[in-house]
């Protein structure tokens, strides 16, 4: 054993005194990582991108890129004798012919799927926390750049097979592009090599697929990576946390062991579905044909938004000059996608905009403790999801025997009314459950215990919370809306900042105008008195508690 | 008299009848012996006609009750269809629509329909084999229209699937998605899915155009091509799912929810439980 360690101990001091490492490993290894399921998600991501790319790179041994056209002779028996191109025969091959070929389609699209799923969820989480304030808001663009990667990847994977849905989705990119005024045409040209398919479509997918957009995402991974491990992980507020410190167990080896187990549970969950779920089983929707198309013909799902916007776009088009400006697809399928990404990539200044705090912040937000923010992102959810919804309105129509047009109309008041509403429920449940945490700090939990006073009145006896429990639910600031100073100083003199502030300060009432500030020392001071004074003697607080309801 | 040269040798034959060709009454005699010929074939062989056009006529008699019992309520005594003065229709005229149309709409229940709809629905089927035959005879006596297939084009094992697959994915899957899931049309209208439809049924439908389908007629599609079709639905209807559970082999929307219900899902559910493993460090 002793010369095992004594061994080991040499190899590791050689190499030390010539790359001097044990100080920063030393520092590393113990890096402190806090432990919550949805610090996960990103990991989640991270897991099934690696088994994308090792299943896609077995997938490329086989698949010829090519729309060479020829006449199927292969394996599957009920597509013998047709016409193809190169690029869906290598397919059908890879999916009957190639030993584990199936199986590693599947992983390679499931895990695509879960990726993109993984992706948003973590995005979510990150949004609702606030994980994306000082110092963080860079890495928040890098995640936002690393989503649309994902799309994107997912995309030209989603073409390349040349089957009858994959031509049908690049059909509609053509269509978007087409609408883009004056350079529409020229964008398409220039990326299928001529008119509408061509032959160059699969070819020039392929390098953007297998090189361009992975190696971007590695590239945008690792920057993601190297700014979290720098500026640590955030952490949930509680007992012993602070702005100025990271609870959790250390890199090695406690977060080394469980990472690198959840990265085997991934493997295993993504792998188990391809192995019993079927997904895009190319062999049926039949090879790509411009002059076919077949009904439920839908995007995968994250790109089944922008579909859903263009089936629920009222017909818009004007004529300027004789050349048609196509406002239903321009809208949903150009303008609405950047309006999108655009203030989710600017958020974070957005919002540092209405509160006009510039400080670190490393300790996450309760989303309740949030309403406003909160609420923006429950809106956008509804937003998103009804655009799902849309993008399937044929296949849930049928599901719900109901006619598809009642639910593109209801989708499209939907997308005003309901996102609209969403914004407002959340908004007041959040407040609503500030003001039970306030309550609760106040009064303490309702214990079920009834008393009756001598003069036959009932009240319930409230127990004092825990004082960790009253901490974590009051460790957040205030926050009070900002204030305008006045338009004109004392002597008179006009404030030249005064209508910016106002600005501001309309934007920091919509955010925190509202907020259910946790109670004060004294509030709670009297609270307290109150609340031992009715278990002592039970009368006189009803009307305190009751109304604070 | 043809039995006398029997036994001679060919050529005395031969110059023999010839000899008979040129007598005077030889084509009275050739006349009268072809007509008893067909004539008694004609006894023996033809059905008796008497008795065909009675039991079609009584069939008719038979489809014609049922007609008025159960369809003319909407579709007119005379099956001439019925409109409202606002120009709705109650029941469209069914005179020319043939026998495939009534056998595809009663066979398969659609007709009689249960309550006036965007389009009628498969159902139970309300009379049976008999009556649906008598029906269709009827409403096919009214006017010429699509006959009944001809059972050599329902067999599916004729048919050239490939071929089929290619004709179905061009014609067909607009409307009722390339394994024939079915699909919705607009304002509740729908093309239904076409797994379990019998081969007559699919044959008819494509001659009649029933609901919101078009008629593909024998100039659109040969007989051949239609058998090729239907092969290819029942070939597909067979076929196993290769990769595991099919999910209704409906594409993306099904497999989002998967990713999302079930992948997303169960990796949550793992990752809780990571986080609860306690860690000593």
């Amino acid at each position: 054993m002793s010369t095992i360690v004594n061994g080991a101990g040499k190899v590791v001091d050689f190499v030390d005194q010539r790359i001097t490492a044990s100080n920063w490993l030393k520092r590393n290894l113990r890096k402190v990582f806090p432990d919550h399921w949805s610090f996960l998600l990103g990991e989640i991501a991270l897991f099934s991108f690696i088994i994308i790319v090792l299943s896609g790179v077995f997938l490329t041994f086989w698949f010829k890129p090519s729309m060479a056209h020829i006449v199927y002779e292969g394996g599957y028996a009920p597509m013998r004798g047709q016409g193809m191109s190169e690029a869906y025969a290598s397919t059908l091959e890879l999916s009957f012919e190639v030993r584990g070929g199936l199986l590693m389609r599947q992983v390679h699209h499931w895990g695509a799927l879960i990726f993109l799923a993984a992706m948003s969820a973590h995005m979510l989480r990150v949004f609702f926390t606030g994980a994306f304030r000082k110092p963080r808001e860079m890495n928040w663009l890098v995640g936002v750049t690393l989503l649309f990667l994902g799309v994107a990847a997912g995309f030209t994977g989603y073409s390349l097979p040349d089957d009858l849905l994959s031509g049908t989705g690049l059909r509609i990119i053509e269509g978007g592009m087409l609408a883009i005024p004056v350079v529409g045409t020229y964008l398409s040209s220039f990326l299928f090599g001529g008119e509408y398919p061509g032959d160059d479509i699969v070819s020039r997918l392929y390098p953007l697929h297998i090189l361009v957009f992975p190696g971007l995402i590695i590239a945008m991974v690792t920057a993601h990576l190297m700014m979290l491990w720098y500026q640590k992980h955030t952490h949930w507020g509680g007992p012993g946390k602070s702005n100025e410190n990271v609870v959790g167990a250390p890199f090695f080896p406690v977060y080394v062991a469980k990472a690198g187990g959840f990265q085997f549970i991934v493997f295993g969950v993504i792998v188990l579905l391809a192995a019993t779920v079927q997904i895009n089983p190319v062999w049926f929707w039949g090879p790509y044909d411009p002059a076919v198309v077949s009904a439920g013909t839908q995007p995968d799902w994250y790109v089944g938004f922008l579909d859903g916007a263009l089936r629920v776009m009222p017909p818009l088009e004007f004529e300027i000059f004789g050349h048609p400006l196509t406002l239903s697809v321009l809208i949903p399928a150009i303008v609405l996608p950047g309006l999108i990404l655009t203030p989710l990539a600017l958020y974070p200044w957005l919002e540092q905009k209405a509160t006009g705090d510039t400080r670190e912040h490393h300790v996450l937000d309760r989303p309740r403790n949030q309403p406003v923010r909160t609420g923006i992102g429950v809106a956008f959810i509804t937003f998103y999801v009804q655009l799902w919804i849309a993008g399937g309105n044929d296949f849930f129509a049928t599901i719900l025997n109901v006619p598809v047009n009642w639910i593109t109309r209801f989708i499209q008041v939907g997308l005003f009314v309901l996102t609209g509403l969403a914004f407002w429920v959340t908004k007041r449940i959040c407040l609503g459950l500030q003001r039970r945490d306030r309550d609760l700090v106040m009064h303490g939990r309702e214990t079920g215990i009834i008393m009756v006073s001598p003069d036959g009145e009932f009240s319930e006896m409230h127990a004092p919370l825990e004082q960790g429990d009253a901490y974590s639910l009051t460790w957040h600031e205030r926050q009070a809306p900002y204030e305008p100073g006045p338009a004109t100083d004392a002597n008179g003199i006009p404030n030249p900042n005064y209508r910016t502030e106002r600005r501001r300060a309309r934007l920091s009432r919509f955010y925190f105008g509202d907020v259910v500030q946790k109670p004060t020392a004294d509030e709670l001071e009297a609270a307290h008195h109150e609340g031992h004074h009715a278990v002592e003697s039970g009368h006189e607080h009803d009307e305190l508690t009751s109304g604070q309801q | 008299m043809f039995s006398t040269p029997t036994g001679r040798s060919g050529r005395t034959r031969r110059r023999t009848l010839s000899t008979w060709r040129r007598h005077p009454l030889a084509a009275v005699f050739v006349l009268i012996a072809m007509l008893f010929t067909t004539g008694g074939a004609y006894a023996a062989l033809a059905p008796k006609s008497e008795d065909l056009q009675a039991a079609s006529s009584t069939k008719i008699q038979e489809g014609k009750e049922l007609f008025a019992i159960g369809c003319a309520s909407c579709h007119g005594l005379g099956g001439e269809g019925q409109v409202r003065e606002d120009g709705t229709v109650i029941g469209p005229s069914l005179i020319g629509v043939g026998a495939a149309a009534v056998d595809f709409q009663v066979g398969t229940g659609r007709m009689p329909m249960a309550a006036p709809g965007a389009q009628a629905q498969r159902k139970p089927v309300a009379y049976t084999d008999a009556q649906i035959e008598a029906l269709a005879a009827y409403v096919a006596s009214l006017a010429p229209g699509p006959e009944l297939p001809e059972e050599q084009y329902l067999d599916v094992s004729e048919g050239n699937v490939a071929r089929g697959g290619q004709l179905f994915r061009t014609n067909c899957a607009q409307c009722h998605n390339t394994t024939g899931q079915g699909g919705a049309l607009s304002m509740g209208k729908f093309a239904p899915s076409l797994t379990g439809v019998e081969p007559k049924h699919m044959y008819e439908a494509m001659v009649t155009g029933p609901q919101a389908m078009p008629v593909f007629s024998d100039e659109t599609l040969t007989p051949e091509d239609k058998q090729d079709i239907i092969s290819f639905l029942k070939s597909v209807e067979e076929e196993p799912n290769p990769g595991g559970l099919g999910i209704g082999r409906v594409g993306p929307v099904a497999e989002g929810l998967w990713a999302w219900l079930i992948g997303i899902g169960l990796l949550i559910g793992t990752a809780t439980w990571v986080v609860t493993r306690s860690s000593k460090s």
